[in-house]
């Protein structure tokens, strides 16, 4: 084909359109005041590096999570950001060939250590996904399949199915098609639904891969509000590529980027820069983080 | 403007100019014939042969030839009672067998083995070359098998080892792409949330691949019913006078009994032999049509 029309427009680096400064600006609602490290970590992560086979994927990742804190991922494709999210309920153990190193704390509780079980770990550390991924089962049947599998002890379902509806600010809009089909519902709601079924099994921690990434900006921004209201509960770790989110919603963001290999070329990811999302919006510590913040790359 | 738009516009000029699409030209009209032939052949084929089997065989669809047993001395009353209780009871006792231990392997194979490991490869390869492997090469098996065991020929049980490892493979095969095709992310979305590998394979993949697996095991089954090679081979009998009651009776089957009245010259034997064509017809397409309803009864979309 001849010449396709540049549709995409580069920005320039810098800030002569605001644009940093807009970004400072959207995370005045989520502001709150919050020491420079998180003074009780629920988890840490401590020189954490990932491989899948040779291929180095994540390296030496040293993050501290704080309680009912946001804590933002963010960072180019391919430098390890779900990498790291993943390794943090070991769903990574899904991934053939996938080794870690270092440790992973929760409560001080090394998850890789020997004699862990993975299940526990991940009914105290849920996880929602990029895509909404409800079961082929009925509103209802979604809610409880959590607390069914988990043998948790439940007075009566009901009442679970209820409260994590309501958790995720869902209920109004289902409870009376309780039991119908899943799919029935539009992506946000789907999504809405995979974060009540997170926490109908009462966990501590959600994590969340780009959660808001297959939903339109209307639906966006319900997850986000809820976010913010889950935010009291719960510790939420996200994973966005989307910076307006990250500085909307989070009180603390890692930055992450990819180093390619002097030999190999391949990626690995590191991270780069950690701190309260105020200062590493408005006031950032390394080179990369500005050029990244600013669009002068990624 | 751009060269997308440029074109298009020039398209859409020219279609309202000449009142032709560019899809109507000579080129895309033969292509589009040879698809057309392509498909009558096929048709055609089938629908002959349906016509000339119904043809010489509907004169004789009569109560006689589901009640009757075979008969050498009154064509008109030959029966194929035997032949069609005998091959209810192979199909039935295929799929006791094959469908547990089909989708039971293909679950393993699917959801818990490591594919990886050198071993669970052969067993993969062996699968996708047992199903296509020739059907009478079962029934030597199958014979085999039963020698060993020293059981005699033509019993209800060698029909149905023969039946059952010719079906296995394509159970299994049918099975581990219906598993497959229910999407990864709904597993995950199960682990995630503390359920157990077990706990997601039985509530979650499973269930959503029931059609895939209805289907597939089905087609199966009437694949097996229409077979006379790996039969012929245990030795399961043209003529049997009585009703086979247990696994270890001699038994008939209806594409068997079609097999040996082919070679009869007479009229009358030709006419029934059509009319057991056409039961056994209605059997396969009675299949067809339970598996289809099935597919789309339960079918859903992610």
């Amino acid at each position: 084909m001849p010449n396709p029309p540049a549709t995409v427009t580069i920005r320039k680096g810098g800030d002569d359109d605001g644009h940093v400064g807009s970004l400072a600006q959207v995370h005045q609602e989520a502001e709150r005041e919050l020491p420079d490290l998180p003074p009780n970590p629920v988890m840490e992560a401590i020189d954490l590096n990932v491989f899948y086979g040779d291929f180095h994927a994540v390296h030496d990742v040293k993050l501290s999570f704080g309680k009912n804190e946001i804590t933002a991922l963010i960072g180019p494709s391919g430098c390890g950001k779900s990498t790291v999210l993943r390794c943090l309920n070991r769903m990574n153990d899904l991934v053939a060939g996938a080794r870690v190193e270092g440790q992973v704390t929760y409560h001080g509780q090394d998850i890789y250590a020997r004699g862990v079980d993975p299940i526990m770990v991940r009914t105290h550390i849920g996880m929602v996904f990029q895509k909404p991924n409800p079961f082929p089962k009925s509103i209802y049947d979604n809610i409880a399949y959590g607390p069914r599998v988990t043998g948790m002890k439940v007075d009566k379902m009901d009442d679970v199915v209820e409260e994590a509806l309501r958790g995720a600010a869902l209920w109004d809009e289902v409870k009376d098609k309780l039991k119908q089909s899943a799919y029935g519902l539009s992506g946000g709601q789907q999504q809405r639904l995979c974060i009540a079924r997170t926490i109908a099994t009462k966990p501590d921690v959600i994590l969340m891969d780009e959660p808001c990434s297959a939903l339109d900006p209307i639906a966006t921004s319900r997850i986000e509000d809820l976010m913010l209201e889950l935010r009291e509960q719960y510790t939420i770790i996200i994973v966005t590529h989307n910076m307006q989110q990250a500085a909307r919603v989070s009180d603390r963001t890692a930055f992450f980027t990819a180093k390619p290999d002097e030999t190999t070329g391949n990626r690995t990811g590191l991270l780069v820069e950690y701190n309260l999302t105020n200062k590493l919006f408005s006031n950032p510590n390394d080179k990369r983080t500005e050029d990244y913040i600013s669009g002068r790359f990624g | 403007m751009s060269a997308a738009t440029v074109a298009a516009r020039e398209t859409t000029a020219h279609t309202i100019a000449t009142g032709k699409s560019r899809d109507r030209t000579p080129g895309s009209l033969i292509f589009l014939i040879a698809l057309w032939l392509s498909l009558f052949f096929g048709i055609a084929v089938l629908t002959v042969l349906l016509v000339d089997t119904a043809i010489k065989g509907l004169p004789r669809m009569d109560g006689n030839l589901l009640t009757e047993y075979d008969s050498t001395l009154f064509p008109e009353k030959h029966g194929f009672r035997a032949g069609i209780l005998g091959s209810i009871w192979l199909m039935l006792g295929t799929a006791l067998f094959t469908v547990p231990l089909g989708i039971a392997a293909a679950t393993y194979l699917e959801e818990f083995a490591d594919n990886k490991k050198w071993y669970n490869r052969i067993i993969e390869i062996n699968i996708q070359n047992l199903a296509a492997v020739p059907a009478i090469v079962y029934g030597i098996l199958a014979l085999g098998v039963m020698g060993l065991f020293g059981l005699a020929d033509g019993l209800v049980i060698g029909g149905i080892l023969a039946l059952s490892l010719l079906t296995l493979p394509i159970i299994i095969i049918t099975t581990r792409e219906a598993l497959r095709a229910v999407p990864s992310e709904i597993r995950q979305g199960s682990l995630a949330l503390g359920a157990t590998v077990w706990q997601t394979t039985w509530r979650n993949s499973l269930p959503s691949a029931v059609p895939g697996i209805a289907t597939g095991t089905i087609l199966g089954l009437s694949r097996a019913i229409g077979e006379a090679a790996p039969l012929v081979m245990v030795g399961i009998f043209v003529s049997v006078r009585f009703d086979p009651a247990s696994l270890t009776d001699m038994a008939s089957a209806l594409p068997i009994q079609i097999y040996g009245l082919a070679s009869n010259s007479q009229e009358a034997y030709q006419q029934a032999a059509n009319a057991a064509i056409i039961v056994l017809l209605l059997m396969v397409l009675g299949l067809n049509a339970l598996a289809i309803f099935i597919r789309n009864k339960f079918q859903r979309s992610w």
